[in-house]
This record gives C-alpha cells, sequence and structure tokens, in this order.
C-alpha cells in the first residue's frame, strides 16, 4: 500500500515534470521559430565538418564518400610529425605568433591608454576615426600596397633607402623581411581597431574614483597605477588568454598574398601548408590530419591558459 | 571633475602623449593620402618616386583605365549583390537567433548557447568544409558567397549582450500581458531599441562582404560570378605568387602603375564613405561585454 503511493506520487510527479518540459517548449515556440536558422546554419556548417574531420583518420576519395574510404589510422599525423616540413611550419607559427604578441598586443593597450587621457573632445573623435579606418581596408588592397610601396624599382621604401646612400632590397623575395612585413602590416591596421575594446572598458571605470583620488593628491601617474591599470586588467587578461590561446594558428589569407617560393622558409606556417597540400594539391586526407592537429592544440591551448589565468587571477573565459 | 593646478609633469606627459598619437596618425593616414594622391598623378612622376604628397601631374587615365575593364564592371556589380543580398541576410538571423538566446525563459538556452560559442573555439578546418561544400553542390553557385558564414557566433553574442541589457526583461513582460506574442516583441520592441547594434553589425557584415576574396577563391570558378576582391588580386598581385616581385613586367609597368593606385581607390571608396557615419556608435561601449559571454 505504501509502496504504492510512493509509486504513484513519482509518477505524477514525472508527468508534472514532463508537463512542465511542455509547456515550457510550447511557451518558448516563437522564440525557437526565430532561433531554427541558427541551429540549422551551425549544425551544417559548424557540426558536419566535425564528421568530415574522419578523413584525417582515412585513405579519403570522393568516390567511396567519407564513410566508406578505407581506414588509415594515425598514418597521415605520423607522416606529418616525421615530415622535413614539419618543425619549419611549426617554427614559422610561432615566432610569427610571438613577434605579433610582443609587438601587436600591448599596442593597443598604450593606445587606448592614451586616447582615453585626451580631454578634448574634437582631438579624441578625431584621433579615434583616423587609427580604426585601416582595419576596415581589404587584405587584398593591403597587400597590393605592400608591393607598391615595397618595389625595389618604383617602390617609395627604396627610394628613400636609395637617398640614405643604402642599396634596395628585394623586400618580399627576402626571407629575412617577411615576418616583419606581415607583423607589422598587421599592427598598421589593426593595432588603432583593438584598441576600441580597451577604450570601452576604460569608459566603465567609475568617475568617482578619480574623484576621490584627486582630493586624496594622487596625481596622473598614480591614477594611472592604482585606478586605470586595475581597472582594465580582466579585460587586458581575457584578450591575453584569447591571444595565447591562438599562438598556433595563423590567419593564412594575407600569407598566400604575400609569400612566394623564395621567401616558404620563412612564411610557411600550418595554415599556408594545409592549404596548399589540400586545396591546391587535392590531398584531402593529410591536410586534413594537419588540420585537425593544428586545431587540437589550439584548443588545448586556450584551456590550459584558461585553467592557468583563473587560477593566478580570478579572470577566465568560462 | 575637479580642476586642479598642472604641474610641470603633468604638462610634460600631455605634451609627449600629443606628439605620439599625432606620430600614430600619420603613420596610419600617409599611406592612405598617398594611394590617393598617385591614383590622380601622372604615373610617370609616381614612378620616379616623385609624388610625395600631393598629386603631380593630374590626370585621371587611372581611372579611365579602371572603368573601362569589363572584368571590373562585372566584378564591382556581384560584389555589390554578394554583400547587399549577404548582409540583409547576416543581419535578420543574426539578430532573430541572439533575440532568443537573450532570454532567460527559452527553454534549453544554456545548452544553445554552448552549442554557439563551441564552434567559435574548435572548428573543422578549411578542408572538411570544402569537401561539404562541394558535396552539397553549392561549389561555383551564387549561395556559396551567402551560406557560409551567414552568422557569426561572435557577433551573435555581441548581439545577445546588447538585447539582455538594453531590452530588458520588465519591457517585455508588460508587452506578454497586453497579449503580444514573442514574434511581436521582437519586431516591435527589441529592434527599435537596437538600432545602434544593428548599425554595427550592418557595417562588420558589409565590410567582411566586400572584402572577402577566401571563399570565392576556393568556390567560385566561373570568372562571371567573381567579386571585386579576385579581379582585384589578378590587377594588384598578379606576378607575386610567381616568385617574380619586381612589380608589374616593364613594358606594362607604367599602365600598370596608373591603374593600381586608380582600382584601389574605387574599391575602397563604398568603405570610406559608410564607414564615418557608423563609426560614432563604435565608442558607445556597445562592444563592452561582448568578451565575458
Amino acid at each position: 500500500m505504501a509502496q504504492n503511493t510512493v509509486r504513484n506520487i513519482k509518477n505524477q510527479q514525472r508527468i508534472e515534470k514532463h508537463g512542465t518540459f511542455a509547456r515550457d517548449m510550447f511557451r518558448s515556440k516563437y522564440l525557437y521559430l526565430l532561433f531554427l536558422p541558427t541551429i540549422v546554419y551551425f549544425f551544417v556548417f559548424a557540426y558536419m565538418p566535425l564528421y568530415g574531420l574522419l578523413i584525417a583518420f582515412k585513405d579519403y576519395n570522393p568516390y567511396q564518400g567519407i564513410w566508406g574510404s578505407p581506414w588509415a589510422g594515425l598514418q597521415h599525423i605520423r607522416d606529418f610529425l616525421h615530415s622535413v616540413y614539419f618543425w619549419r611550419l611549426i617554427y614559422n607559427t610561432i615566432t610569427i605568433n610571438i613577434y605579433d604578441l610582443l609587438v601587436g598586443f600591448p599596442l593597443p593597450v598604450i593606445l587606448a591608454l592614451m586616447i582615453n587621457s585626451v580631454k578634448n573632445n574634437f582631438m579624441k573623435r578625431s584621433v579615434q576615426t583616423i587609427v580604426y579606418l585601416p582595419h576596415f581596408i581589404s587584405v587584398i588592397v593591403v597587400s597590393g600596397m605592400l608591393v607598391s610601396f615595397l618595389s625595389p624599382s618604383s617602390g617609395i621604401i627604396n627610394y628613400l633607402i636609395r637617398a640614405l646612400r643604402g642599396k634596395a632590397i628585394h623586400f618580399l623575395a627576402e626571407p629575412g623581411w617577411f615576418k616583419s612585413i606581415y607583423v607589422l602590416s598587421g599592427v598598421w591596421q589593426n593595432a588603432g581597431w583593438n584598441s576600441i575594446i580597451y577604450i570601452a572598458a576604460l569608459a566603465g571605470i567609475d568617475a568617482q574614483l578619480y574623484e576621490s583620488a584627486t582630493i586624496d593628491g594622487a596625481n596622473n601617474w598614480k591614477q594611472l597605477i592604482y585606478i586605470t591599470i586595475p581597472g582594465i586588467l580582466p579585460t587586458i587578461i581575457i584578450m591575453l588568454i584569447l591571444r595565447i590561446g591562438s599562438l598556433f594558428s595563423v590567419g593564412f589569407e594575407k600569407i598566400i598574398l604575400l609569400y612566394n617560393p623564395l621567401t616558404y622558409k620563412t612564411a610557411d606556417v600550418i595554415s599556408t601548408y594545409v592549404y596548399r597540400r589540400g586545396i591546391l594539391g587535392a590531398d584531402f586526407s593529410y591536410s586534413t590530419a594537419i588540420g585537425l592537429f593544428n586545431s587540437l592544440i589550439n584548443f588545448a591551448m586556450l584551456v590550459l591558459f584558461n585553467q592557468f589565468s583563473r587560477k593566478i587571477s580570478e579572470t577566465s573565459l568560462w | 571633475m575637479i580642476f586642479q593646478h598642472e604641474t610641470l609633469g603633468d604638462k610634460l606627459f600631455r605634451l609627449i602623449r600629443d606628439v605620439i598619437l599625432l606620430l600614430f596618425c600619420v603613420i596610419v593616414l600617409y599611406p592612405v593620402i598617398y594611394v590617393i594622391s598617385a591614383s590622380f598623378s601622372n604615373p610617370l612622376f609616381v614612378m620616379k618616386n616623385e609624388v610625395v604628397l600631393l598629386p603631380k601631374g593630374f590626370t585621371l587615365i587611372g581611372y579611365e583605365k579602371v572603368f573601362s575593364n569589363p572584368d571590373v564592371w562585372n566584378s564591382y556589380k556581384n560584389t555589390i549583390v554578394y554583400t547587399t543580398v549577404g548582409t540583409a541576410l547576416n543581419v535578420i538571423l543574426t539578430s532573430t537567433g541572439a533575440f532568443a538566446l537573450s532570454r532567460k525563459d527559452f527553454k534549453g538556452r544554456n545548452f544553445w548557447t554552448f552549442y554557439i560559442t563551441f564552434t567559435m573555439f574548435f572548428s573543422g578546418g578549411i578542408i572538411p568544409v570544402y569537401l561539404l561544400i562541394k558535396q552539397l553542390n553549392l561549389y561555383d553557385t551564387f549561395w556559396v558567397m551567402i551560406l557560409p558564414g551567414v552568422i557569426s557566433a561572435w557577433n551573435m553574442i555581441i548581439m545577445r549582450t546588447f538585447f539582455q541589457s538594453n531590452v530588458t526583461m520588465e519591457l517585455q513582460e508588460a508587452a506578454i500581458i497586453d497579449g503580444c506574442n514573442d514574434l511581436v516583441i521582437f519586431l516591435k520592441i527589441a529592434l527599435p531599441l537596437s538600432m545602434p547594434i544593428i548599425a554595427i553589425m550592418t557595417l562588420f557584415y558589409g565590410v567582411d562582404h566586400w572584402n572577402s576574396f577566401f571563399g570565392a577563391m576556393l568556390y567560385l570558378s566561373d570568372r562571371d560570378k567573381f567579386p571585386l576582391q579576385l579581379i582585384l588580386r589578378e590587377i594588384l598581385l598578379q606576378n607575386i605568387s610567381s616568385g617574380n616581385v619586381e612589380g608589374p613586367a616593364a613594358d606594362q609597368q607604367i599602365v600598370g602603375e596608373s591603374i593600381r593606385y586608380a582600382l584601389i581607390i574605387v574599391a575602397t571608396v563604398p568603405i570610406l564613405l559608410v564607414y564615418p557615419f557608423i563609426q560614432k556608435y563604435f565608442v558607445k561601449g556597445v562592444l563592452v561585454g561582448a568578451i565575458k559571454g
């Protein structure tokens, strides 16, 4: 009897639980209608490619399809690890990133601090309008400008070098120059834009803090150290986590436009190699394996640094 | 703010700051001004590096060359179509999705947020996507320029955050009591309150479409469908992949020089025209909070 009652109550609870679930779903029906395209889009273009990653462990050929192609196990990843290009690709990918991290990461922070301290509104807005601008210029145009400016015969840079009695440099054919060209043009294009996030964070700092600090006699420098920097530190840390999390990935678009066999030695990174082997060489399985290897490292780096940051600074992405 | 007597140190600090900011602006602007001036200059002067700041030997020959090129016209038209159709769909789908995600009573909200953010940190990479596009028969179609990337996870999170803080639940509850359903709330309440973020999204997505070349390079083979950036690439960067970095071959060089700069201007002007109108929204803090998604 008692058991029956318990069972009855449990059943009733179950029904109620299902009832609320169904009711909630029904209540959300219009929200689901609005959200449906999002579900479909990410399923098709983000999750279906994850299934396609299977070919990293197969010898894919288009006629047999992803599932039908014969298994290859870890052979492709092993081949990549032993490939003559492996260390060169890793080295280039990391050094370009570190170069970019050292130059490209602090600059937006400094720029934001400087812009934020400008009191004259007209000047502030003009500087912002100017420094954000290059972000909106296409990679192709930036690359085209680089080719023109750096041309050994008619480029303005080499004109200056010659004017200073130097010898013209074939910038885009010299392996030694590639990383600088890549990183510095990137900084030119994005330093201003990347400062937005810090400017927004700076705007969020309570103005009263500065007022009371001024009353207490803190000068500009002290205010910077004790109010401003701590105020934007969480933002800086989050951006740093994201940046370090992508230490093993380099956007390939600009590299593909600017490199050539003469500069492969310093310019070829994992993503460009994947592009050449996969798309141009149609070596799908091998290049997918390299891409997967790269994605896994990136993901691991992100998790690792997020964990690390949570421990030392209590700031993290999740 | 309390005014205080400025110390010498503060004055010096300001002076140095202003000089650095000015220098920064010059570095950013100079290449842009140079390109504009060079596009209006006699190509011979450009080649001899006699154009420094202002146009020399004013001419429109570069622009004439650009506009008499049928490839440029056709690809320009294509880019306009891709950009308008693409951006419209981008903004519609991102805002509808973001609105649903912003609602605390959206059943399964946490799961769907994860469903989207996960894709920002782990992706299949270009090869599986490339094979998928071929499998879906999107290769070399109009839609391949629209559908992949039609929703950016990052933008959706930014927009969701905006809805959460600007379209409050109290407001929406009042509308529910008045008998509005969620579709009406979205159209009549959320959207009108969200014009700043919609303006920014339109700019972001629009610029992405206007400037993108990689998708077209991978997924299009029919020249008639090429967007402007691919034609730009052919003209601006034709020699570089073959290792000839000397610029255009000597006999075509003068013609080449005149067309290059004009082409850059023609391709970039639409963005430069729209940008100042939307730029004012950037600083309004709409982007803050986005990273702490």
